[in-house]
This record gives structure tokens, C-alpha cells and sequence, in this order.
């Protein structure tokens, strides 16, 4: 015998259910009076700095149906791309911007849309800087762990392509499914990003 | 409110054990069937935007959100067994997580969930409406008092049922930290029969996932207890650690 390591193991996840809203966002599930909002829906202040976008677009699973139960959590540094909340130290970022977003999917369409800003560049371990991304985790009945993944964006082909995380997709085909396509509409750009669960063009999901 | 753990912050963190993990495919669990990536995972060492996440204060949280028994109350308590639910957050080095948020929600004591997708025949409690919050101690300790939660039907297998639980949603010091699980209560015999639990490889992280009866911090004629550790992932102590600028 050796000496313990003393390590525990992390909890084994569960699925977050059909329900996830009850706990996630109960005003949205039409349980009123319990918090004031929900937890990470409220809009901007109009004091954060940063271009205002929007992202939005659905979950497909591997038939292809858009999701109705998903729940989105993102995740982003501000517009000079410092992070808030904890863990960042090498400055401090906007004191009006969370960072931390969080919607349901429309429960008919299995759209989701967040409104925020623009991320700036955040440096890879090396000090490289990665491309401008915001970071997606999908729980929902029938997903078993969270899923991570990032969307990077469509108006940045030339920050996409020295990106480090991107330049470490073996199969390229595949990068294309992190790289959300640019419209407008009333005046800001909107992102959409389809995320596909399993399938044709499924998503890269990371492992973190 | 800053609630860095000062004293281990910038270390990347220890590797998901996948295999203690349920994976992405149960297919017992039908729903994960056409919800499981095919793919393997990238696998992304940790950059800043993994290793920071985001902070919530104690000041967000109202009094009642951590008593699931009086947040809804509209003409009196709930029906149901009243229990306290207490334990804590922990990361895999046995230190605690201080100033996590832990939202937790679940059934009423007849196992239905106050949900318009929900069609369990057993009635809503006018006085419950399942959810609840609170952010842990400096010890990583956290507490809430609810009304235990009944095992409920759903539409997997002909005749599933689901153990009694309570789910938890758990954010650490990073978002690599981020967890969702379920809670089970000691010595019940459906935990095993459970196409969601049984997704989980072993026997030995199931029982992770159980908590124990607590009838040392029983109140006597009043609530049962039960204590339920929660363990996040761990961080690398930044020993020797050539960090660059940034990082």
C-alpha cells in the first residue's frame, strides 16, 4: 500500500429533467412570487459598454426536431474581454455587465435568444489570443451531463482562423458548427446558433 | 462579494472522470437516445474562459428562499413530511466551496411537479410551489427546509417510476465547476430501479448521490434531516506552475 491521496470523487451528474424551469427559471414556468426574476434574464444595464447584439437559434436533436425543454447558460468576458465575477486578474472588468446569462427555450418553437454585447479577446494559456467567443452550456431531459460548447462568430473570419481552440479541430468540416452566421435586424446584428445535439453537422461539444 | 478560494485561485482544473460519470447514451433512458452527441468530446484544456465564472451574493436571496415550506405558502404549510436538507460543497481536495450558489427543486410530497407539462394524476399542493436557493457559508456549508418529495410516474418504460429526489443545480468558483445532479433519500429501494440513476456506472458513485438519514440534527416533533454532501471538481495548486502572462 501506498499513502492516500485523500481526493474525493466529483458528484456523478444527473440529468436536469423535463422540470428544470421549476428551479431554473420558475417565473417562466408560471411560478410567480417566489424570486423577483428570474436568475440571469435580467436585460443590460444601459450603462454596459460594448456593441449590443443578439444571439438566438435552436437545439436539433438527432432526428432533427428542435428541442422545447433545453435550458441555455452562457457565458462571456466583457467588451475588453475581462471576465467578471471570479477568477480573473488581470483586471477588473465592467461593473454593470454579469457575464452570466440564462434563458429557457421557447416552449414552441425551441427557440432561445439572449441579448448582450460583443465579447473582446480573451488570451489562450500561451497568451495567444482566442477569438472573440462566448461559451454555451445545454442541460435538459435527456441529457445525462451539461454540455459544453462555444460559438465564435461569423463576422470574424480572421480572428476564427488563428484561433487556438479552432486550429485544434481535426475533422474541419466540423469547425463550421461552432461559427455563427451574421444577420441584422433593428439595427443590431444577431447571431444565430444552431446547436445539433447528435447527427448531421453535430456540434463539437468540448470536454473542459 | 468576491468569494475567490484565495489560498488555491489560478490552478486549472483536475480532468473530469468521465467514466464515473453517466455517458451521454443510456439508452434504458430513452429521451438520451436522440440527445447524445456521437462524436467525442474536444477535449479543451482549461482557458480563462473555463476557469472563471460568475458571483452571486448573499444579497440576491430573499428570506424565505431557502424554505421551500413557507416561499409558497398561499392558505397554509404544505402537505408532507417536513425535512431539513444540509450538507456541503466540497471540491474533490475536500476543501470547501465557499460562496457557491445551490438552487434546488423538485416534487410535492405526492410526487407532482407544479408543471403545465406534467400529467401525474396526484394534486398539486395549493402551497407548494417546489423551488428554492441559498449560497454557502465560509465553510462551504449550505441548508434548506422543504417537505419530502414523493416518487412520481413518467413515460420512459410502460411503468417506470422515479425515485423520490430532489435536483440540484450548483455553481463552483469557475463554470468548469457547473453541475446539475439529483439527490436520493437513504433506504429507498426505487433508487435502484431507476432507468435515470441506473445510467450512472457504479454502484459506489450512485451512492454518491444518496443522502443519509441525519437524526442527530432531527428537530424532536418537528422536521426529519437528511445531509447531502455535494463534490465539485478540483483545482491544481499552482506548484511550480509556469504560468504565463494572462492566465
Amino acid at each position: 500500500m501506498v499513502q492516500s491521496l485523500r481526493r474525493l470523487k466529483e458528484s456523478p451528474s444527473q440529468t436536469a429533467g423535463p422540470y428544470v424551469h421549476i428551479g431554473a427559471t420558475p417565473n417562466f414556468s408560471g411560478i410567480e412570487g417566489v424570486y423577483p426574476h428570474d436568475l440571469g434574464s435580467l436585460p443590460l444595464a444601459p450603462e454596459v459598454e460594448g456593441e449590443r447584439i443578439v444571439v438566438t437559434g435552436r437545439i436539433f436533436d438527432g432526428s432533427g426536431t428542435p428541442i422545447k425543454d433545453a435550458l441555455v447558460e452562457i457565458w462571456q468576458a466583457d467588451a475588453q474581454g475581462l471576465y467578471p465575477g471570479q477568477g480573473e486578474r488581470r483586471g477588473a472588468a465592467d461593473p454593470h455587465f454579469p457575464g452570466w446569462f440564462r434563458q429557457p427555450v421557447d416552449g414552441t418553437s425551441g427557440v432561445y435568444r439572449f441579448e448582450t454585447i460583443k465579447p473582446g479577446i480573451v488570451p489562450y494559456f500561451d497568451g495567444r489570443p482566442m477569438a472573440p467567443h462566448i461559451t454555451f452550456w445545454i442541460v435538459a431531459r435527456g441529457i445525462n451531463i451539461g454540455l459544453h460548447t462555444r460559438l465564435y462568430f461569423g463576422d470574424e473570419d480572421k480572428a476564427n482562423a488563428a484561433d487556438p481552440i479552432l486550429g485544434r479541430i481535426e475533422h474541419r468540416l466540423r469547425v463550421p458548427t461552432l461559427i455563427a452566421p451574421r444577420s441584422d435586424a433593428d439595427g443590431k446584428p444577431v447571431y444565430t446558433f444552431d446547436i445539433r445535439l447528435q447527427g448531421e453537422n453535430e456540434t463539437v461539444f468540448f470536454d473542459i | 462579494m468576491r468569494n475567490d478560494n484565495s489560498s488555491h485561485q489560478g490552478g486549472s482544473f483536475y480532468q473530469r472522470d468521465r467514466s464515473w460519470h453517466p455517458p451521454a447514451f443510456t439508452p434504458d433512458y430513452k429521451t438520451s437516445v436522440l440527445r447524445s452527441p456521437k462524436y467525442a468530446l474536444l477535449s479543451l484544456g482549461n482557458t480563462l474562459s473555463e476557469m472563471t465564472g460568475p458571483v452571486f451574493g448573499h444579497a440576491m436571496l430573499g428570506p424565505l428562499d431557502n424554505d421551500l415550506i413557507l416561499n409558497y405558502a398561499q392558505t397554509g404549510e404544505p402537505i408532507g413530511p417536513r425535512i431539513i436538507v444540509h450538507g456541503q460543497v466540497l471540491d474533490e481536495d475536500a476543501r470547501p466551496v465557499r460562496g457557491a450558489l445551490v438552487e434546488f427543486w423538485q416534487a410535492n410530497a405526492g410526487g407532482r411537479y407544479r408543471h403545465k407539462k406534467e400529467s401525474y394524476l396526484a394534486a398539486i399542493d395549493p402551497n407548494f410551489g417546489g423551488c428554492g436557493r441559498t449560497i454557502t457559508d465560509e465553510e462551504g456549508r449550505y441548508w434548506f427546509r422543504t417537505i419530502k418529495p414523493g416518487p412520481y410516474p413518467w413515460p420512459n418504460g410502460v411503468n417506470d417510476w422515479r425515485p423520490a429526489h430532489i435536483h440540484f443545480s450548483v455553481f463552483g468558483h469557475a463554470f468548469a465547476q457547473r453541475l446539475i445532479t439529483q439527490m436520493y433519500f437513504e433506504g429507498d429501494p426505487m433508487i435502484w430501479q431507476c432507468p435515470i440513476v441506473m445510467g450512472i456506472p457504479s454502484r459506489e458513485a450512485v451512492e454518491r448521490l444518496v443522502a443519509a438519514l441525519d437524526r442527530e440534527n432531527t428537530l424532536p416533533m418537528d422536521t426529519m434531516a437528511y445531509k447531502f454532501d455535494i463534490v465539485l471538481r478540483g483545482r491544481r495548486s499552482t506548484l511550480f506552475e509556469n504560468r504565463m502572462e494572462g492566465n
